[in-house]
Formats: structure tokens, sequence, C-alpha cells
């Protein structure tokens, strides 16, 4: 290592560098706008940002091709990591979009949010890219630190804070025993790169002692960041204080970048141990979507319904990873990019249904919608459908690859198990479409409905996108086939 | 020389004292403090597996962590509080307008 000639691929950096240089320049434009008072200059900001997300899309196109790693290896640029990089982005411009007259509502700060979010979302890019345990663990903290400052964005607001803070307490709680996993796998194997911990991890002579405890503690890190249960508690209180718009950035992204560098690190660094490891994530994945389903089933507030509906889809994801194959790898990342456009989407209609000062709808809002906003029912209904997995609508494909992945990999029995939940998560999903459609409006229901140009157009391409999706998931899935082969052929 | 294990015993002792002060204490800043515990002792750990394998990786990571440790408390204690302007304590029993 020490004696090996410099290799600085700097490009393999460019998308996160992208999105980083437009930070900086978001936060240039509000300092310039803040000081001169002109209102259509500091307006401007979510739209410099909406730029940068674009720019770097088109940089993550630019680049595919051949893998490039830097830094020694301890980054790289694949297919797997440009696909992960390109779910970040769609989460974040559709979020940017649906916050653009959001967030001036319940925050005056709206420089700095933006810039957050491309910050945010250069770490989760990072965790796409990472191949060594620092770069995963500083990655992880990058995104998870702004996360927290945007769940209490809203700081007049109780609800807002108290999201903020059980996030950060339980956050930073989680991130100690990721990093010692990481410290252990390394006391393990001496190696933080992955390559190198697979190959010592294979080596006869090396003593195993301590991986398992860091396999053990890295679960809980990583299963805290993609809420599976049992670290699962954060989420309903987090995605319902936080405001809408993070919350749906945090439900679509953070999975994307979690699931990305746990899949990773599991698949690259550690094969040779799944034997221990592909039991117990399946059996979180089943304690995952089965506890996530009951709880959903009897939430009130939509917000907390699609928190927990959120922590199930964990599961289903799980379900990819358990199965341990290239296949259960492809599924997922086709999960992860329908799931960013569906749920997104259905957040962004739950921001039409909240009334003035607040950020929570009741599910009763719902009642009779489709006879006083039949477009904005049926739109909440497509995303419901399309949750609930419901052919031909992008959810339906996910879930199909994600189940055929663990049959293929041997895990009948779990594919069994997730078909069954959403069966339950069917339950509650359709309710929503059946409160709209088939009670009638009351005092409670929405009879106006604020809307703007940017949330529409963010829920047309999310609504676009959902259905596309599921009649041509093929649209995805050869863009990302070689890909997912050449991450893995790392091992 | 010590055994490395010694090392790793001390520190897994404190990573625990961490832990379960983290579970069993009300006090947010005390928890907080408890956080930052757990991340040393795993500097700790990590310092120790270094000079076994005699790399300089474990020492790289401690750096990290550092800093991110930092990073935590700027933006932990930000956070903090924001969070004391409504409840007007540091008491978690205090974090309670949403269930659990």
């Amino acid at each position: 290592m020490n004696n090996a000639s410099l290799e600085l691929n700097i490009v393999a950096l460019a998308p996160a560098a992208s999105m980083v240089i437009f930070a900086l320049l978001v936060m240039a434009v509000d300092v310039f706008a803040r000081g001169t008072r002109t209102q259509p200059v500091r307006a401007a900001t979510p739209w410099v940002a909406l730029l940068g997300v674009l720019v770097t899309a088109g940089v993550c196109v630019w680049l595919l091709g051949q893998p490039v790693t830097t830094f020694q290896g301890m980054a790289i640029l694949d297919r797997y990591s440009l696909g992960i990089a390109f779910v970040v982005l769609v989460a974040a411009g559709l979020s940017i979009l649906v916050s653009a007259r959001y967030i001036p509502r319940v925050n005056a700060q709206v420089g700095e949010y933006y810039a957050l979010i491309l910050l945010i979302s250069a770490g989760m890019m990072m965790m796409g890219a990472a191949t060594d345990l620092i770069v995963v663990f500083l990655a992880l903290e990058t995104f998870s630190l702004g996360l927290y400052i945007l769940a209490g964005l809203r700081r007049s607001d109780a609800m807002s804070s108290e999201a903020a803070m059980k996030y950060f307490l339980l956050g930073a709680f989680a991130s100690g025993f990721f990093v010692y996993g990481a410290a252990l796998v390394y006391g393990a194997t001496g190696a933080t790169q992955f390559e190198q911990i697979a190959a010592m991890a294979t080596n006869p002579a090396t003593d195993l002692t301590f991986i398992y405890p860091g396999i053990a503690l890295l679960i809980v890190g990583f299963g805290f960041k993609v809420s599976l249960v049992p670290f699962h508690m954060w989420t309903p209180d987090v995605y319902q204080g936080a405001p809408t718009p993070v919350t749906a950035f945090m439900s679509a992204a953070t999975k994307a970048a979690a699931f990305a560098a746990f899949y990773r690190v599991f698949l690259v660094a550690l094969p040779s141990q799944q034997a221990v490891w592909g039991p117990a994530l399946a059996t979180l994945a089943v304690l995952t979507m089965t506890l996530g389903n009951l709880a959903a089933l009897r939430q009130s507030s939509l917000k907390r319904l699609l928190a927990y509906s959120s922590i199930s889809h964990a599961g289903y994801i799980l379900v990819g990873l358990a199965a341990g194959s290239i296949a259960g790898v492809e599924a997922s990342l086709f999960y992860l990019l329908s799931y960013a456009f569906m749920n997104i989407g259905a957040f962004a209609v739950v921001t039409l249904l909240e009334k003035q000062g607040e950020m929570d709808a009741d599910g009763a809002r719902l009642r009779g919608l489709g006879q006083r906003k039949p477009l904005l029912a049926a739109v909440m209904a497509i995303f419901m459908f399309s949750l609930a997995g419901v052919p031909p609508f992008a959810g339906f494909f996910a879930k199909f690859f994600v189940f055929a992945a663990a049959v293929q990999g041997g895990m009948s029995w779990l594919a069994a198990i997730a078909m069954l939940n959403s069966a339950i998560g069917a339950y509650y999903y359709l309710r929503v479409t059946v409160v709209m459609y088939f009670n009638a409006p009351d005092a409670e229901t929405v009879s106006e409905v604020k809307s703007n140009w940017p949330l529409n157009v963010g829920i047309g391409v999310a609504l676009a996108f959902t259905i596309l999706l599921g009649v041509f998931p093929s649209l995805w899935t050869t863009l990302m086939e070689s890909g997912v082969v050449t991450a893995l052929a790392l091992r | 020389m010590v055994p490395t294990n010694y090392y790793l015993i001390l520190s897994a002792m404190i990573f625990t004292i961490g832990a379960v002060g983290v579970l069993s204490r009300r006090n947010a800043l005390i928890i907080f403090m408890c956080v930052e515990m757990m991340l040393n002792s795993v500097n700790l750990t990590l310092i120790a597996f270094s000079r076994q394998w005699d790399n300089l990786n474990g020492q790289a990571f401690v750096f990290i962590v550092m800093a991110v440790a930092a990073a935590e408390v700027a933006v932990g204690l930000a956070i903090l509080i924001a969070h004391t302007h409504h409840s007007k304590s540091t008491n978690i029993d205090d974090v309670n307008v949403m269930k659990w």
C-alpha cells in the first residue's frame, strides 16, 4: 500500500463533488440575497439546487462505463454506485420540487435547507461508492448529521425539534455500534478495505474470533439506518415530526444509501461468512415486514401510516440481501428506485392535505376525496396501489423481482412470508382508497387544496415513472444488469 | 508489551458502561456524554488493533472518528438547545409530544 504509485482518479468522485459545488453555490446565492433583501434572488435557491441535481445526473450518465477506483481503492465508481447515486438524485430532485413552496411556509431559512439536501445527497452517493469501512463510516455520518438538522428544521414547532432530538440521540447511539463493529472486523482481518477483508476472511490462517461480534454490530448499525425491526423505534416519530418534504426525502434516499453500503459490505467484504449473516438477515426481514405491516394497520395519521409502511418496505428490500445473490442485488436496486418515485409521490399528496401551519394530515381528511377532488384522489390511489404491489405499477415488479430472487436463492419460505405480508399491506393501502371513494365527504374532508406548480411537476414526474417502471421495468434493469456484475466481481 | 487483549477488555468495558448509560440515564447531556464514551472506547480498540497488525488503517480511522464526534457535538448541542426552548428541561422523559 505504501509503495503503490499514487492512484488518484478524482473523476470517480465527480458526482459527489458536483453536488458539493452546487451546495456551496446555493449558500452563496442565499447569502448575497440576504444582504440586499432581494426576494427574487432568494427565491432562486431551489432552482439552483435543482440545477445541481440535473447537472449531477448528467455527470452520472457521462461517467457510465468502466469501473474506476480512487484513493487506493477506498471508493469506486461503477454502475452500482451510479445506480445508487441516481436513486438519491431522484429523491433529492423530487423533494426539492415538493419543498419549493412548502419550506418557506414552515421556516424562513431557505438557503441552508437546499444546501443541506445537496450535501446529504453527496454523502449518500459516497455510501454507494465506498469500498472501505472508513469511507462507509464517514459517508454514513455525513448524511446522518445533515438529516438530524433537517428533521428539526422547524424550530418553532415542538414536534419537529422533538423528532430531531430523538433521531439524533438514537442515531448517535447506533453509529457507536456501527463503528465498534467496523473496528472488530478490522481487528479480525487487519484490513478496512473490502477486498482485503474478504481475502483475509477466507485465509485459514486468520483468527476470526472477532469477526462474528463485528458482523452483529454492523447489522445493528445498518439496521438502525434502514429502520429494521427491532431498531425501528425512531422511525414513526421522526417521520411524523419532520417537515413532510424532508420525510419524503429521508424515507427514499436514506434507504437507498444505507442499503447500498449494507449490500457492498456484506456481499463484497464478508461473503465467506454468509452462513452466519444470511439466516440472521432473513430473520430480521421477517420481523421487519410483519411488525411494520401490523403496526401500520392501526395508524390514523397518514405520515405515521407511511412510516410503518416504510419499515415493512425495508423488510422486503432486505429479502433481496438475504438471498445473497446478484439477482437479489439487482432486484433491490429496482425496488429502491421504484420506492423513491411512489413513496415521495405519496408524501407529496400528503403535503396537499395538510392544513395551514400543520405538518401532518389525518386519514379522516381523505373521506370522500374521490367526490371532492377526483384528480387528487386518483393520483393518491395510484401511489397506494403501487405501494401495495398491484400491477401494472412499479411496486409490483419491485416486489416480484425481490421475491423471485429469494426463491432462486433457495429461500422459498422467506418469499412466502413476504407474499403473505404484501397481503396484509394491501389491506391498509387499499383502505386509504376505500375511504377516498366509498365514504361520504364530511366536515373533516379536505375541501380546498392549495396546489402550486413545482409540486404538481413533482407529483407528475413521480406518477409518470411509477407507471412507466411498472409497464417497462427493463428501462432500468438492462441499465443495471452488467453493473451489478462488475460491482460484485470484486470478490 | 501489554497484550492486545487487555486493551480490548478495557475498551469493551468502557463501551458497555457507555451503552448502559445511554439506556438508563435521563439527562440528554449525560446520554450525549455516554455516546462520546462509546466512540472513544472504539478508538481505543482501533489503536490496539492498529498496533497488533502493525498498520496505520486503525489510526487513520481514529482520526475520522474524532472528527465525526466533534461534528456530532456541534449538531447535537444545537438540537438540544432548540428542544430545550420547548420543554424547558434536558430530561428526556419530557421528549414525549409524540408517543414512542
